[in-house]
Order: C-alpha cells, then structure tokens, then sequence
C-alpha cells in the first residue's frame, strides 16, 4: 500500500499523457470496515456526548465529531487519498472557496449592528 | 493537439502506440481520451466539481441555520429538543451502513464480481429506503404536533409546555412564533437531503438493473465510482445535519 501511495504521488512531468501517472488504487474491503466501525463509534460518542451538559463544549464536540467523520468519509470511502494531485487540489479549492463565502458572509453580519449579534 | 505532442515527445510511449488504439470504443476508453486513466480522472473531476456546487448549495442553508439559531436561540433550542435523538442517531447508522456498503459496491466493481456488486447495490439500496422510512415517521409526528410550518403550525406546545407534559420552560408569545423558522428550516434541510436521497435511490434501481446485465464487471468502474461519490455525498450532508438539528441544542446556555 504504502508503495501504491508513493507511486500515486509522483510527478513525471516526461509523461505527457498522464504526468500524474495516477494510478488507480482499489482500497481494500477491510479497510472499508475499518472505516465502518470508526463512523460508527463516533456516532456513538457524539450521541452520549450530547446527553452530557458540557456547557458550551457541548456543539463543539458534536461538529468536531462530524468533521473528523466527514473526512474519514471523504478521505476513504471517496477515495481522495488515492486521487490524483488534480482531484486533491480540486477538492481542496472547492472547500476553501467555501470558507471563503462564509467567512465573507460571517465579516458581513457581524459588521451590521455592531455587538447586537 | 495530438499530433504536436506526438512529435516533440515521440520517446512516450502512449503516444507512441496511440495508432493502435485510435479506434478503441470500450465505454471505460472511449476513443477522445489517450488513456483509460485519463478517462477515469476526467470522470472524478467532473463529478467532484459537481459534488463542490452541492456543498455551496447546502452550506447556505446550514450557515442560515447558525445565524438564525444565534438570533433565537430560545426558540430553536425548544423546537430542536422536540425532534427525537433516538431516531435520529438510528438513522445515522443506517446511512453510515448504506454508505459502507456502496463502499463494498465499489470494490465489487473493481473486482469484477458481478453478483457481489449486484447485492451491494440492493444493500445500499435496502437501507436507503429504511432511512427515508425513519425520516417518513419523524415527518409524521411533526405533522400531528402542528409542527409543520403554515397555516396548520401551532406554538401552543411551547407557549405552555406543562399542559403537554413537556420539561421545557414556556416561551413568550413572540419567541414562541420562531420556532417556526427552525422548524422550515429542518424541513428544508432534511427534506432537500431526502430528495437527495430519493435521486439516489432511483440511479441505484437503474445501476443496479445494468450491474446485473453485466455493464460494470469488465473493467468498466466509472458509474459505480462516480454514484458511490454522490452517495458519500449525501452521507456527509446527514453527519453534519444531525448534530446540528438534534444534538447542539440539548443544554442551552442561559
């Protein structure tokens, strides 16, 4: 695996077809329940942590849990971990695009109506 | 194109045994790509692209969510401890377990194991429905509670909790009346996730009609690869919903 994974990530600028000489990785159904049972005890942590009074913790937890899924998903179970620079740089640009928007949207409204927030 | 590429660099070898293959029609080459790889890459770029205008699209309406939810705080933390955890942690699992098993759909594919991708599929296909089943439930006591925003909705519950045996302190009249907006804004954004849901479940049937034909078990992955993509898609919508919907507003700060 861990050749498979260098050989993705190399660049041969000398192949003009497919300098990313991307090739194409099958990830393994035991890696799949690995990340099955992952998903799914975080699940159980974020359930028993909601019924914890944490105070303000308490969503922080919950949305770092579901972060910390979110890319075990998109990382696994989409397979961006064994893309090409390409797609990796392409996922990467469209979620900074996205903090972007919210950030300017967040820039926005905290702007208006100064400490009424 | 080709042909400038081809002559200041002949030493590449797919170029150079590009005649051989000019003609090549299989569905995982089609004749405009030089390499199956090539395809292939075109293929998940299009659809990540497309996976990207989604996440702007539900992140308005999950950013609409926490400004709304800082302005009535009060009101949505009432209203969201209406929605039942139970179920909702019920059908994390089982999305989570659909998710899987497209996961497994996709290496089938890989493989080439016709019938494993064909029960995969179903799989996939089984706990997407029991999920919409669930959602269908949690829908349907929204609607005997008057929960549903119109002319049906009904603040009494939280104007006067006690008299519905409900553990939560009474809101003033005009707090009351927001709850409505949390309650459009769970029905827009589960009910927009269902829909999305409900697609899927249509390319499944269709998939898996031509899994079974035999379409995708000689090397040809992309439709496979790309639904998985979608699917995974309206998994990760689903983890951030339910914390946000069911479990963030437990143990509201007062």
């Amino acid at each position: 695996m861990d050749h498979e994974a260098i050989h993705t990530d190399a660049n041969d600028a000398s192949n003009v077809t497919n300098p990313e000489h991307a090739q194409h990785h099958i990830v393994t159904p035991l890696q799949y329940c690995y990340v099955f049972a992952t998903l799914l005890i975080g699940t159980a942590i974020t359930v028993f942590a909601a019924y914890l009074d944490l105070h303000w913790a308490n969503p922080v937890i919950a949305l770092a849990i579901a972060c910390f899924k979110a890319v075990i998903v998109i990382l696994f179970f989409m397979h961006a971990a064994y893309q090409s620079r390409l797609i990796k740089m392409t996922i990467g640009a469209g979620f900074f695009v996205f903090l972007v928007l919210i950030a300017m949207t967040m820039t926005d409204y905290i702007s208006r109506s100064w400490g009424l927030w | 194109m080709d042909s400038a590429i081809a002559t200041s660099h002949p030493h590449t070898h797919e170029t150079a045994v590009h005649a051989e293959h000019e003609h090549a029609s299989l569905p995982q080459h089609r004749h405009h790509f030089e390499t199956e790889e090539q395809q292939r890459e075109a293929g998940s770029f299009g659809m990540w692209l497309f996976l990207l205008t989604e996440i702007m699209f539900f992140g308005g309406m999950f950013f609409a969510y926490l400004l709304y939810r800082n302005w009535y705080y009060p009101a949505f933390a009432v209203a969201s401890n209406q929605l039942k955890v139970p179920l909702g942690a019920a059908n994390t699992a089982i999305l989570i377990t659909s998710g899987f098993f497209m996961a497994l759909g996709v290496w089938a594919a890989e493989m080439r194991k016709r019938k494993t991708l064909v029960i995969m599929l179903v799989l996939t296909t089984v706990f997407g429905l029991a999920f919409l089943t669930v959602k269908y439930f949690e829908y349907k006591e929204k609607y005997e509670m008057h929960h549903i925003p119109g002319a049906d909705f009904s603040v009494a519950q939280f104007v006067n909790p006690a008299a519905y045996h409900l553990d939560e302190k009474p809101l003033a009249p005009d707090m009351a009346q927001k709850t409505e907006i949390f309650f459009f804004l769970y029905f827009a954004m589960t009910g927009m996730h269902a829909l999305h849901m409900i697609i899927g479940i249509v390319l499944l049937f269709w998939l898996t009609h031509r899994a079974w034909r035999g379409d995708f078990s000689s090397g040809y992955v992309a439709p496979i690869e790309n639904f998985g993509l979608y699917w995974h898609f309206v998994d990760i919508v689903w983890l951030f919903l339910f914390p946000l919907l069911y479990l963030i507003n437990r143990h509201p700060l007062h």
